[in-house]
């Protein structure tokens, strides 16, 4: 069938690492300046949580930027995309505003939902983003919704659903990659295997190993991907895409990845030891790229002082920009409860 | 002899007590055994009672909560402790269609002797999927008893006669009121399932509340009574079924009702119990019947939406001073 094995990939990639694959100079520069947006964005967004300016829950995506940069890299603009509740990453790399998403932090009626959604409800229509949603699994069937609409007027588009490695233990998880490949759906569904659900680690909580081989019983295409790497999850997405888009086929993927921070802001994460905390920091995504930039000469140190300047401003803005922006009028509560 | 504990240790204690009493009951859900609880209600109960009771579970709510009923329908006494009632809404089917029926469909064969426990209703700016109060989705089915607890004296009580009911037991906390402390006999107690309790005795007019809408109308009623009037604060505390003599007694007496909750209008336990009364004691009111409600819409994020959606004891005391026209 369809499916590829990871050892197959992975000597695919050790060939193409040199070259890039087909990214250029300025849409490498590009996905260097998405992750470290991410980066800057959510260390501002911990900040301003410690200052009372966000509430509520906040899911930060510091660890894990080089999964929503490098997948959403390989999108085209019809393209839908679902992620969890922590969904920042996947907002930024998508490229909503950065200021209207601290804006709707901030509880601001300037914000992506006008206030109303918060950190785990960012939504822009217009670029196909069609949300962070707060139930653990049960965005999943919406992607494959959207695929469905895809096939059905053979738009072209793809849905992409991101979601915890602890979701594939709801069963929506199964009942949607079975429907999506009875019905070759053109639905790429993402395992962000940070390895914990909140404090419980997923070697707990599910009796299999690999946790995209539970593809393997639909025969369902599926692989695995280094979620440090930037460039390995472009690749991998990308072949991923492809199939969805020309062969209207689903496929399950695994990003190897890790969440420096605590679950939500209010978890110290004791769960975890130190060690092996530090451990996986010296595997930054931002410094993986960053160094690999260097080596193959794509930009130089000077250019990259420059976009650490240009990014702390973007951040310093959104801030700004919220912090002067009004809540909602009140009579915005009733309102788009329904359509008129 | 009493002590003063938060309502979450006084749930602590009374799961506690109840496992050491008997060997069938255990404990499971998300976070409640290695990380004590996502609200550290469950602190400690894995080291006291070791794996084999105390039971962390995946995230699959409709499948840990069927399986506790399937434990229930053979002869253990399963906790089944959910983050939040937003997310025991996956569970729904398993409560609704089979631990609620169990004992009816089987023609008294069976009994679901289950208590499921969540905190619910809106805690603090978590938005529209995380802040619902769904009680009166539980009262609806028949074969569920539904409990409530605002202090810490009542969430230990009801929760040890929850766990020894022969029922399903729907309990509700709030996540809010975790925190909130209160005097506990240290001393064996349970508080029997259907009998409401008279938080501050008034002539004036009766108010009916229950978890966090207690502390409001306490404030509310304090307040109040600076201008003279006196309020009856009632909690129900279990909701099915429900101690409709005690609201009907008071009513009486004060010839005034408000009824306040922070979930929906739209056929609410409120409006179940102003029916009732309408319906049994018409004659005892003076004024209609008034229900203060959350916004009939789903739970925005900001802040200033938000207070705007909940009850809050400012519009407590604009009812009541409404309803007796001072
Ligand atoms: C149905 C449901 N159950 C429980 C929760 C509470 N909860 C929120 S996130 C989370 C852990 C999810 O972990 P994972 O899927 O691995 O995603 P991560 O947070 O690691 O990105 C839990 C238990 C929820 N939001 N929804
Ligand atoms: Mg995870």
């Amino acid at each position: 069938m369809e499916s590829q094995t990871l050892k197959n990939k992975q000597s695919e990639l050790e060939q193409s690492k040199n070259k890039f694959l087909d990214l250029s100079n300025d849409q490498l520069i590009e996905m260097y300046k998405k992750m470290l947006l991410i980066r800057r964005f959510e260390e501002r967004c911990a900040q301003e949580y410690g200052k009372g300016k966000i509430a509520g829950f906040c899911h930060l995506y510091i660890g894990q930027e080089a999964v929503a940069v490098g997948t959403i890299q390989a999108l085209n603009k019809e393209d839908y995309i679902y992620a969890s509740y922590r969904d920042h990453g996947q907002a930024l790399a998508r490229g909503l505003d950065p200021k209207k998403i601290m804006a709707e932090l901030f509880g601001k009626f300037t914000g992506t939902t006008k206030g109303v959604g918060g950190s785990m409800h960012l939504i822009d229509a217009d670029k196909n983003f069609m949300g962070g949603y707060g139930i653990v699994g049960g965005h999943i069937p919406l992607a494959a919704g959207a695929a469905f609409t895809a096939k059905y007027k053979t738009t072209g588009g793809v849905a992409v659903c991101y979601f915890g490695e602890a979701a594939i233990n709801q069963g929506i998880f199964f009942e949607t990659l079975n429907m999506a490949q009875i019905w070759k759906l053109p639905v790429i569904f993402i395992i962000e295997n940070n390895r914990y659900g909140m404090g419980t680690s997923i070697k707990r909580v599910f009796a299999g190993e690999k946790l995209y081989d539970t593809a393997n019983y639909l025969d369902m295409n599926r692989n695995s991907f280094n979620g440090m790497d930037v460039l390995d999850s472009y690749n991998v997405m990308k072949s991923a895409v492809e199939l969805a888009r020309k062969k209207s086929l689903p496929t399950l993927l695994e990003a190897q990845t890790y969440r420096f921070r605590g679950h939500s802001m209010s978890d110290p994460a004791t769960y975890r030891t130190k060690e092996e905390v530090e451990l996986e920091k010296g595997n930054d995504p931002i410094s993986i790229f960053l160094n690999q930039l260097l080596e193959n000469k794509v930009t130089t140190q000077n250019n990259l002082d420059e976009i650490e300047i240009e990014i702390k401003k973007i951040v310093a803005d959104s801030v700004e920009f919220a912090e002067n922006s009004e809540q909602p009028p009140i009579e915005f509560l009733t309102e788009n409860v329904y359509t008129d | 002899m009493t002590q003063q504990l938060q309502i979450r240790e006084a749930l602590n204690q009374a799961m506690c007590e109840e496992m050491e009493r008997d060997q069938n009951v255990f404990l499971m859900g998300e976070e409640v055994a290695q990380y004590n609880g996502a609200y550290k209600v469950t602190q400690g109960m894995l080291k006291k009672f070791g794996s084999k009771r105390v039971i962390d579970t995946p995230i699959s709510e409709a499948g840990f909560t069927g399986i506790g009923i399937g434990a229930a329908m053979t002869g253990l006494r399963p906790i089944v402790e959910i983050m939040t009632w937003n997310f025991a809404i996956l569970a729904f089917d398993q409560i609704f269609n089979n631990a609620a029926k169990l004992r009816y469909m089987s023609g008294g064969q069976f009994k679901c002797p289950i208590v499921v426990r969540a905190p619910n209703g809106p805690a603090h700016m978590l938005g529209s999927q995380h802040s619902q109060a769904l009680e009166s989705m539980l009262v609806h089915v028949p074969g569920l008893k539904v409990v409530t607890c605002s202090t810490a004296y009542d969430a230990k009580g009801l929760l040890k006669s929850a766990i020894r009911d022969d029922n399903p037991v729907m309990f509700l906390e709030s996540e809010l009121m975790y925190s909130v402390k209160g005097d506990v006999p240290n001393d064996d107690y349970t508080i029997p399932l259907g009998v409401g309790d008279i938080k501050r005795e008034g002539r004036d007019i009766t108010i009916v509340a229950w978890t966090k809408m207690i502390p409001l109308s306490l404030k509310a009623a304090e307040q109040l009574s600076l201008d003279g009037i006196e309020c009856e604060v009632i909690d129900p505390r279990t909701l099915r079924p429900l101690d409709e003599d005690l609201i009907f007694d008071s009513v009486k007496k004060t010839n005034h009702l408000l009824i306040v909750e922070d979930s929906w209008p739209f056929a609410s336990v409120g409006s179940e119990i102003a029916k009732r009364v309408s319906t049994n004691i018409f004659d005892y009111l003076d004024a209609p019947i008034v229900n203060i409600n959350a916004a009939d819409v789903p739970m925005p994020y900001a802040e200033n939406l938000e207070n705007e959606a909940i009850p809050s004891v400012e519009k407590i005391i604009e009812e009541v001073k409404n309803i007796l026209n001072r």
